[in-house]
């Protein structure tokens, strides 16, 4: 699985990054962005989460 | 003001049952007319669906915030309306600033509550929450509001500003005055002043003696190369305060009301503490505290109602957050919520710019408060009162343990 957050959406709530600290970082104007090229499988469900909270909608799931 | 007869036509947010129970009033007007309308305090807008709120909230060509007032302001009578010196010639940005203006001065306080700086404050607050436990622990009995959740984010946030945390309880009577007894003007307008005043002496002080704390930061940064005038960061310095003090305090005092009714869900806290950030999410969504208003800026047809130029429009973010249509049984509160794309800290470029601080403050107050108080019970519910208008919570909450 891969996904991105597209920069133009996210306002930074930083949703994603309280569900899934080790698939996302947020720098310090709020701004998230994904760390990980491929999603481990052990986090793909902390990564559907991540894409169901995100309330801009800025998260999508590019590869499955 | 008259009682409402009609909430589609006439809705009245300071009506005491509105204020006291919302969310039949709206899952009627969703079901019958998503938008109500009024012309009490001026002609003014009332969405109740997700959608509606949440496109209102990202349209900021259609939907100005240079007015974000739920209750308008009126001057006492017979005081001067010349306004030619008013201190805050810039008004409070960026919550009531569109861009330009919003995009830079939201980037100067934004690192100040990023997710990295917020966990900083955790131990500070943790203390905080400890020493006013320490007060009424042994006691059995406390007004969760007032001795708990109103005193913790006052304190929070004059750390972070660097004023006296001796001061709390002024702060607090002062954004009471300019929030919650907003249709008082002689007490508003006399509030504002001192509240003014007292930043003003800040501003000085910092420029002589500078400290860590943001007011300092604000007053020795510099934007396209120029210092920044001393009417914004005054602006800004009251906003902090304002927007830092009611709504947490609401968040965690409403928490509290949740968790005072339901036994059930104080034992899940206590037996299964890694479900805290979804039910902190939970109660933000279930009890969001916030609305904020918007100003029509250019006439529009929005969802079948001619909105015009200078209508008002609030986005009540926990109307949108108990609407069917984006959440499963919105009216059920359950802590184990997976998924829940709620809007308590707005949408759009206005999106709380202290929200991970508001949400690092309600799971730490909720977890010190458990872990001294494990089983309570609100001792009289007839006797808990509750404040709405701009912000929403429990203003007196007397339990007992």
């Amino acid at each position: 699985m891969r996904i991105r957050v597209d920069p133009d959406k996210c306002e930074g709530h930083a949703r994603c990054i309280a569900l899934a600290a080790d698939l996302f970082d947020v720098d310090d104007y709020g701004l998230s962005s994904v760390k990980v090229d491929v999603v481990p499988s052990h986090l793909e469900h902390a990564a559907r989460l991540a894409v169901a909270n995100c309330p801009e909608y800025a998260i999508e799931i590019v590869e499955e | 003001m008259e009682p409402v007869k009609e909430w589609a036509t006439d809705f009245d947010v300071l009506d005491p049952g509105y204020v006291k129970d919302p969310f039949p009033i709206w899952a009627d007007l969703r079901s019958r007319c998503p938008i109500a309308h009024t012309d009490r305090r001026g002609s003014t807008w009332l969405p109740t669906r997700y959608e509606d709120v949440n496109a209102i909230a990202h349209d900021i060509e259609h939907f100005s915030s240079r007015d974000v007032g739920v209750i308008p302001f009126k001057p006492p009578e017979g005081a001067e309306l010349d306004g030619g010196d008013d201190p805050l010639t810039y008004g409070l940005p960026p919550i009531s600033a569109d861009p330009p203006l919003h995009t830079w001065t939201r980037r100067l306080i934004l690192p100040w509550f990023s997710h990295r700086r917020v966990a900083g404050y955790v131990p500070m607050t943790r203390s905080i929450c400890r020493a006013l436990l320490d007060r009424f622990a042994s006691t059995g009995h406390a007004d969760a509001a007032v001795d708990y959740a109103q005193q913790i984010p006052v304190r929070v946030i004059a750390h972070i500003l660097g004023v006296p945390e001796e001061m709390s309880d002024t702060f607090t009577g002062w954004v009471r005055d300019v929030l919650e007894f907003a249709e008082n003007p002689e007490r508003r307008s006399d509030t504002s002043d001192a509240f003014i005043e007292f930043f003003i002496n800040q501003l000085v002080l910092r420029k002589k003696e500078p400290g860590e704390d943001l007011i300092s930061s604000l007053l020795q940064a510099e934007v396209d190369g120029s210092p920044i005038d001393d009417s914004v960061i005054l602006g800004i310095v009251v906003l902090l305060l304002v927007a830092g003090v009611d709504t947490t305090w609401s968040s965690i005092g409403a928490a509290l009301w949740h968790l005072g009714g339901h036994p059930e869900d104080q034992r899940l806290l206590v037996e299964r503490p890694e479900i805290m950030p979804s039910a902190i999410e939970e109660l933000l969504r279930a009890y969001s505290p916030v609305t904020m208003a918007r100003e029509v800026a250019q006439d529009i047809e929005f969802a079948g109602c001619p909105m015009r130029a200078g209508d008002k429009v609030l986005l009540t973010f926990a109307a949108a957050n108990r609407d069917p249509e984006a959440f499963v049984e919105p009216d059920t509160v359950d802590l184990t919520r997976e998924h829940n794309r709620h809007i308590a800290f707005g949408a759009g470029i206005h999106r709380c710019a202290g929200s991970n601080l508001a949400r690092m403050e309600l799971q730490v107050a909720l977890e010190e408060w458990l872990k001294v108080i494990p089983e309570f019970r609100i001792t009289d519910p007839d006797q808990v009162k509750w404040a709405g208008g701009q912000v929403r919570g429990p203003r007196v909450l007397p339990v007992e343990f």
